[in-house]
């Protein structure tokens, strides 16, 4: 199977790739960028004139919900709104029912994943049994299993020593720590940034310091004991403060944020709105712009979508009782390159952060459109503005704070190992 | 207004507007007959999902003077957990024609979550949302102050206790800024205050001896008592100490201040009974005021839901 993309524009950020280029694509792999290889005769053809051409995305976060919470959604429907997005590669969380803290549990995930076929997913374990943050999983059987890191989301750990054993012991395993830096006693039950907004609307408030206590605490641990981390969703500018001092001082830590958390601050919460609910909360316009400046910088080396799609119920009540958490997967790209439009990032940037850099972290080879590798792209059409609504999303969780907003970019083409699984034709 | 949720988002001239009501309804209070035939054959739901005795009681007595039939539903121990979402007990009850829900909730903004899926002919009052917002006590506030003074914008006015988990607080505040109060303090421990209070329109004071100087109005705020477990503060004797409304305390402020206090007091814990039964409280005007505050509410609400329903 020989196909080729031809009259794109084509960004590859590892390869420092940025101009009019067609690719080349046989047997599931590039075979050529740029220059059409000898006795080439394509299968198959798509003009992406006037499109971009990019390396399939790389999700660092999305929740899969199967098994146990397949009300919500399911592997097949959530890899499939994945495809739609551009996006090949998964992170999948291991707080589902029941958690992801064995082998067995690994495998289900990847045998779901690979009769869906829309998207390559790799899953992150327990980095404690049953998430409970006091008895470590094991490990070095869960990185058999394939699990990329281990991560204990955002259950509590029962004591800072269990922390930093654990952390040590996923060291030894050559495993990435994924951690959500939260001091919960400090969160305190609260459900948005302690704030004017919290004061105002009288909802119980999550201090920026519930973050950033958590976050220089963790440091301490790292520089002592020199063990890979990444912070997943890093909320306050002041945490940004931290980590780039971490960074420069070589600490071996990455970070990220939400594409949500660029966007929104605790306004939009006004009129009690379950659909702002988030976790952590968005929070004031200073720390929004200190996470600009951290995607500029590199000080956060990847944004992430942060995909939890809830069935409608889990947003029907009062603010306080909605579940937190966004369907997300399929606005990553048009608001990232909206990123581009508003001069925060150059295109190479904005699709690096998406791409190559969550690959990195996740220690995955794609996101990158090297000779030799796995044939992950898509092919964009930055000129197609679309209104987002449920029934265009394809996610099956419709929670979503950009409901009716309009976006300025969409996928048309997503090739996964080689192959156009999807293609949307924009009539 | 067909629903009366929050103070936030009113005119002075909506808040004058009630409090003019409120007064022509105050009269029919002292007649003998004390029924006036405004609501007669609406059905009006006190739906409570929180205990409340004073509240609900005035709320009633509101509705029943103004003719309406009225159906006390008391969920304390919450439906959720027999299984039913909020939305679901709701529904039921709009199925048997109720033109109004009167709802007390422990959490904030529930009362505006259910007012997103009444009919278009019924009416939501939010009687108290966790710490949001209490918007008919903060009027029947306003009332009992307006009784005493001619003009808000000559008052200075402190509210003293525990002002981050108070729903009447938010809901006085925001109605004293609107009615252009010259002056509103809160004035209470940094464990009370909610973050960013200040920006609330608010002067913040730590203790009385400042903070009351010179005021017109001191309002006392209940304070719970599991706030000794939370870590808010060390003991009632010594927030007693510190903020309890004693009568030498109450000399700071202007000489015929009044005293006011939404209830229920806590005795010896923020209020002596020297001051809570002396000549400067009005607290039990208050409660007085609370059902012509009430009927005025309930019939402004009924009568838009009527056009904008049509009525039947």
């Amino acid at each position: 199977m020989k196909l080729e993309i031809i009259n794109g524009h084509l960004v590859d950020p590892k390869n420092q790739i940025d101009q009019h280029a067609n690719l080349y694509i046989a047997d599931g792999r590039v075979i050529a960028v740029g220059k059409k290889p000898a006795d080439w005769q394509a299968d198959q053809s798509i003009d992406a004139k006037s499109k971009l051409v990019l390396p399939g995305l790389v999700e660092l976060s999305a929740s899969l919900r199967e098994p146990g919470h397949e009300h919500k959604a399911t592997v097949q429907s959530e890899t499939k709104a994945a495809a739609a997005a551009g996006i090949t590669s998964i992170a999948c969380l291991p707080t589902t029912n029941p958690v992801v803290d064995t082998p067995a549990q690994v495998e289900l995930i990847e045998q779901l994943s690979q009769s869906s076929g829309q998207c390559h997913v790799y899953v992150i374990g327990a980095l404690t049994t049953n998430l409970n943050g006091e008895n470590l999983s094991e490990m070095a059987a869960l990185k058999a299993a394939g699990c990329v890191g281990v991560s204990n989301v955002f259950h509590p750990m029962k004591s800072s020593l269990v922390l930093r054993r654990a952390m040590e012991y996923a060291s030894s395993q050559d495993l990435t720590v994924f951690s959500y830096p939260l001091v919960h006693a400090l969160a305190n039950h609260g459900c948005v940034h302690e704030g004017i907004t919290s004061s105002r609307l009288g909802l119980p408030g999550i201090p920026a310091a519930a973050e950033t206590a958590a976050v220089a605490f963790q440091i301490a641990l790292i520089e002592e004991l020199n063990v890979r981390t990444h912070f997943c969703r890093i909320s306050t500018d002041r945490s940004v403060h931290m980590i780039s001092r971490a960074r420069f001082d070589k600490l071996p830590i990455t970070a990220d944020t939400s594409i949500l958390h660029l966007y929104l601050t605790d306004q939009e919460i006004q009129g009690f709105d379950g659909l702002c609910h988030n976790q952590p909360p968005f929070r004031t316009l200073d720390d929004r712009e200190g996470l600009r400046t951290g995607i500029q910088d590199g000080t956060l080396s990847a944004i992430c979508a942060d995909h939890q799609p809830h069935e409608i119920e889990a947003k029907l009540a009062p603010f306080q009782s909605t579940e937190p958490g966004s369907s997300t997967l399929e606005t990553l790209l048009p608001l990232t390159l909206e990123l581009v439009k508003e001069d925060v990032l150059t295109l190479s940037d904005a699709v690096n952060l998406i791409t190559q850099q969550p690959a990195d972290i996740l220690g995955i080879s794609a996101g990158n459109l090297c000779v030799g590798a796995n044939a992950d792209a898509c092919i964009v059409d930055l000129k197609h503005s679309w209104i987002l609504n449920s029934e265009n999303m394809l996610s099956r969780g419709k929670n979503t704070p950009l409901l009716g907003d309009q976006l300025n970019s969409r996928v048309t083409h997503t090739i996964l190992n080689g192959k156009l699984i999807y293609e949307n034709k924009l009539n | 207004m067909r629903h009366f949720l929050q103070i936030d988002g009113l005119s002075t001239k909506d808040l004058h507007h009630i409090l003019d009501t409120t007064e022509s309804f105050t009269s029919i209070d002292d007649r003998a007959v004390k029924k006036v035939p405004l609501l007669r054959g609406k059905t009006i739901v006190n739906l409570f999902f929180e205990p409340s005795t004073r509240t609900r009681t005035t709320f009633e007595l509101a509705a029943k003077r103004l003719s309406a039939d009225v159906l006390n539903i008391n969920i304390a121990t919450s439906a959720t957990t027999k299984g039913e979402s909020l939305l679901d007990t709701l529904f039921n009850l709009q199925a048997m024609n109720s033109d109004m829900f009167i709802v007390r909730h422990p959490e904030s903004g529930a009362a505006e979550f259910i007012s997103n899926y009444v009919d278009s002919h019924v009416s939501v009052i939010n009687a108290g949302d966790g710490r949001h917002a209490h918007p008919t006590q903060a009027m029947l506030d306003m009332f009992t102050i307006r009784k005493h003074y001619k003009e808000f914008s000559k008052l200075r006015v402190a509210i003293v206790g525990d002002i981050l988990h108070s729903r009447v607080a938010r809901s006085q505040i925001e109605a004293l800024n609107i009615l252009g109060a010259k002056e509103i303090r809160v004035i209470a421990p940094r464990t009370l205050l909610p973050a960013n209070v200040a920006q609330l329109g608010v002067e913040v004071f730590q203790n009385c001896k400042e903070g009351l100087f010179n005021v017109d109005v001191v309002i006392m705020l209940r304070l719970q008592k599991e706030r000794m477990q939370g870590g808010f503060i060390p003991s009632e004797h010594e927030y007693f100490q510190l903020y309890g409304l004693t009568p030498e305390r109450l000399a700071i402020a202007k000489p015929n201040a009044i005293v006011m206090h939404p209830g229920p007091i806590n005795r010896g814990v923020e209020i002596s009974s020297e001051v809570a039964d002396g000549p400067q409280s009005v607290i039990l005007q208050q409660v007085k005021y609370g059902i012509a505050v009430r009927m005025a509410i309930l019939s402004l609400a009924m009568s838009s839901a009527d056009e904008n329903g049509g009525g039947n």
